[in-house]
């Protein structure tokens, strides 16, 4: 296998960091065990939660969908093992915030029952929007650490796609989950990579991988072995050479313009854990029921990758490798660079959870001061996006949100080499995600008031028909009186009155009063009302005459 | 001499001709300034600023009747991008309309209390109440624009205050508290 050398292109800025990683590459992926309860948060992705099926009580099966996608933008969530559903309610999730979100929580009962799944042998036997549709009902996200819908992605819509390229980079420090499932997982990812290409009809696939990656190198490499349709390609390790758009010019030069998407310029980029991910859903008609995720760092005294069940509580990782939460300083969810800290260790992990970072008390690094920027300039020069962050930064703490906009907020990947090379220890990232979800927060605010006013200019709208219509049936009424009065040339009302007194005056002189109950009488009784009747008649007359009398 | 007062006078027939058919094809409907205070303030359609809404807010303003300090619900922020649009200073909120709230909230109706009075759902000015008369109201949360008007009119005051949920959907990322002038003059 012989190809054309690819001309590399330098990104600007970035970092050369100490990488961390051979701690916990040392180990084989080990398969941790079912934990006594899996939680699962409805939202593992980018877009609209998922959608419950299963009610609490239910049982399910291992790869079971227990919610289903809800819109475009989301994907099902499934069980990752046999159970009972035993709540649907707000938990502890890994979010930065901290905050509870909901989750289905499934009681496992440890025998791992698994749903009947439909195999392929060939995955051309299926038309591309049938791997879409499986890759979809299959619940996979990007598992690189975004967890954007991956069939989305795999979706060319109207573009045509010249390349594919498999972010194998893995550039963070600590994380490891990629280079080890490519060194165990070689074939499978190269099957998976294969199946993308086909959906996306692209050209070529290339697959980046940082050049620290020797052996996962060497394993893709052994993999592609008899044929030359992926070109393996290694990056320069230069943090942060896996973000998407650095990956993209890197390896083709081409620049990806604000505010569009790779797929714009005819490039799409997946994470090889994905394409994993996908070659199970299509071959095994697997969903994605777990992931590689790396536990490491100081606070760990076993560092390794685990193949976990989604779902899995991360304080059952963190005894697993025997580590003691007591030792543990700082625990994050994800990298050091862009990874947050971990507040409740009852979160589960989640499709994007790709690595665990625990910092032992004994490297506890005190917060540093933070001084006034000096415009040193050195977050520019490191900058893998080219933007101004101490621009950014006046902007933020000023809350100028508009001309925050104007030096491209949006361009920033969060990545962390301002904060790095600040002499200040400005936390810049932090002013610049207070900034992004700020924007946010007013675009839903703006939408909510465009829609408040719709409704109350509706309500008016609604009120003043009513108030019409309200007029206009009076105003029939109104001449269907009139219309009744020009017959009977007379004041309607003295009409009306005229007839009500009228019938009363017909019910007087034709009703002859007919005392009730007198049916079906005994003679003697007969006798008796004659009697009384006579007796009235008398005393009627009796008063009669003695009322005239006077007169 | 007279070809001078020809021309002007035709120039002056076109320019005429021309301006009083763009008056008509190019009408403006509504007046625009009145359309863009609208869309700053924040629709909560509550009359704290003693006109009945928004719009009629938006036109006052416009027309020179009111202040651009009288809608606490859109507080600070309100204000400051109104004078950025009408070009006038910034003023402090009038505390004769109420006071900025700490937090946004919305209402909820006790459902055990509610008689089905129908009062709530006239009062609403969104729409954002459900019921029919003596069946249990209830109020669309999402919909609710945190006005307060329906609490006066409940005759068993079931409808309370409630802030709106922090959600792993809604969450921002705080601040950073940075005290850098206190560093720098610790230094220096």
């Amino acid at each position: 296998m012989m190809q054309p050398q690819r001309t590399l292109h330098e990104f600007h800025g970035g970092l050369q960091l100490e990488d961390h990683k051979s701690t916990s590459t040392s180990r084989p992926i080990e398969e941790a065990p079912v934990p006594a309860q899996l939680v699962l948060p409805l939202l593992q992705h980018i877009g609209n939660p998922a959608r419950p099926i299963v009610s609490v009580g239910d049982t399910v099966l291992k790869g079971q969908m227990v919610a289903e996608a809800d819109g475009r933008v989301s994907v099902p969530v499934h069980a990752s093992s046999s159970g009972t559903v035993v709540a649907i309610e707000p938990r502890d999730v890994p979010h930065a915030s901290g905050l509870k979100a909901m989750c289905i929580v499934i009681e496992t009962d440890g025998e791992d029952r698994e749903i009947e799944t439909n195999t392929v042998a060939d995955f051309t036997s299926l038309s591309p929007d049938e791997v879409r549709e499986r890759v979809l009902s299959a619940g996979i996200v990007g598992l690189g650490g975004a967890g954007f819908p991956s069939y989305i992605k795999l979706n060319p819509q109207t573009f045509a796609v010249d390349t594919l390229i498999l972010n194998a980079a893995e550039c963070e420090p600590y994380i490891t989950c990629d280079d080890m499932l490519m060194r165990e997982r070689a074939a499978e990812v190269i099957a998976g990579a294969r199946i993308m290409q086909y959906a996306l009809h692209a050209k070529t696939c290339v697959i980046g991988i940082e050049d620290n990656k020797i052996d996962a190198y060497a394993a893709l490499q052994q993999a592609l072995a008899d044929s030359d349709d992926i070109e393996l390609v290694r990056v320069p390790s230069r943090y942060p050479a896996g973000g998407e758009k650095q990956m993209i010019y890197t390896l083709t030069g081409k620049q990806v313009p604000s505010h569009t998407r790779p797929l714009e310029i005819g490039i799409i980029c997946h994470n090889v854990g994905t394409a994993a991910a996908v070659y199970d859903a299509i071959m095994h008609g697997e969903p994605l029921l777990s992931r590689t995720v790396t536990l490491t760092g100081s606070g760990i005294p076993q560092p390794r990758n685990l193949q976990v069940r989604i779902g899995t509580p991360i304080e059952d990782l963190l005894s697993l490798c025997h580590s003691n939460t007591g030792d543990i300083d700082r625990l994050m969810i994800g990298g050091p660079m862009m990874g947050f800290d971990l507040q409740a260790t009852a979160a589960p992990v989640t499709k994007v959870c790709n690595c665990v970072l625990a910092i032992h008390t004994r490297d506890h690094l005190p917060p540093q001061a933070t001084m006034p920027c000096i415009r040193c300039g050195e977050c520019a020069n490191v900058c893998p996006a080219q933007l101004l962050p101490q621009q950014l930064y006046w902007h933020a703490r000023a809350q100028e949100f508009d001309h925050i906009q104007d030096h491209h907020l949006f361009d920033c990947i969060e990545c962390g080499c301002c904060d790095v090379v600040c002499p200040s220890h400005i936390p810049l990232v932090q002013f610049f995600r207070f900034a992004k979800t700020t924007i946010w927060q007013q675009e839903r605010d703006k939408h909510k008031s465009d829609r408040a006013r719709g409704r109350h200019e509706f309500k008016l709208e609604r009120l003043e028909r009513e108030k019409q219509e309200k007029r206009e049936r009076h105003n029939r009424k109104k001449a269907a009186l009139k219309k009744d009065t020009d017959k009977q040339g007379d004041d309607p009302k003295k009409a009306a009155i005229l007839a009500a007194m009228k019938r009363v005056q017909e019910k007087k002189t034709t009703a002859t009063p007919h005392p009730k109950n007198v049916d079906h009488l005994t003679p003697e009784q007969q006798q008796q009302i004659d009697e009384v009747d006579k007796r009235r008649a008398e005393h009627k007359a009796a008063e009669k005459e003695e009322t005239d009398k006077p007169s | 001499m007279l070809t001078a007062v020809i021309t002007l006078l035709i120039i002056a027939a076109v320019f005429g001709l021309v301006l009083g058919f763009a008056a008509v094809r190019f009408k403006v409907e509504s007046d625009p300034v009145v359309d863009k205070i609208d869309a700053l303030l924040p629709q909560t359609q509550c009359g704290q600023c003693t006109f009945p809404g928004c719009r009629p807010y938006a036109e006052a303003i416009a027309n020179g009747e009111a202040e651009i300090n009288q809608c606490p619900p859109g507080g600070e922020v309100t204000i400051q991008a109104l004078a950025d649009l009408l070009g006038r200073d910034p003023l402090p909120l009038n505390p004769e309309h109420g006071e900025v709230k700490p937090e946004k909230t919305v209402v909820i109706i006790d459902e055990e209390l509610c008689i089905g009075c129908t009062l709530c759902i006239q009062a609403c000015p969104v729409d954002a109440i459900l019921g029919a008369a003596k069946q249990m109201h209830t109020v669309i949360a999402d919909e609710c624009t945190g006005c307060d008007l329906c609490i006066p009119p409940c005759p068993v005051d079931c409808i309370y205050i409630v802030p709106v949920k922090a959600s792993v959907a809604n969450w921002k990322w705080p601040s950073p508290v940075v005290d850098d002038e206190q560093t720098a003059e610790a230094a220096s």
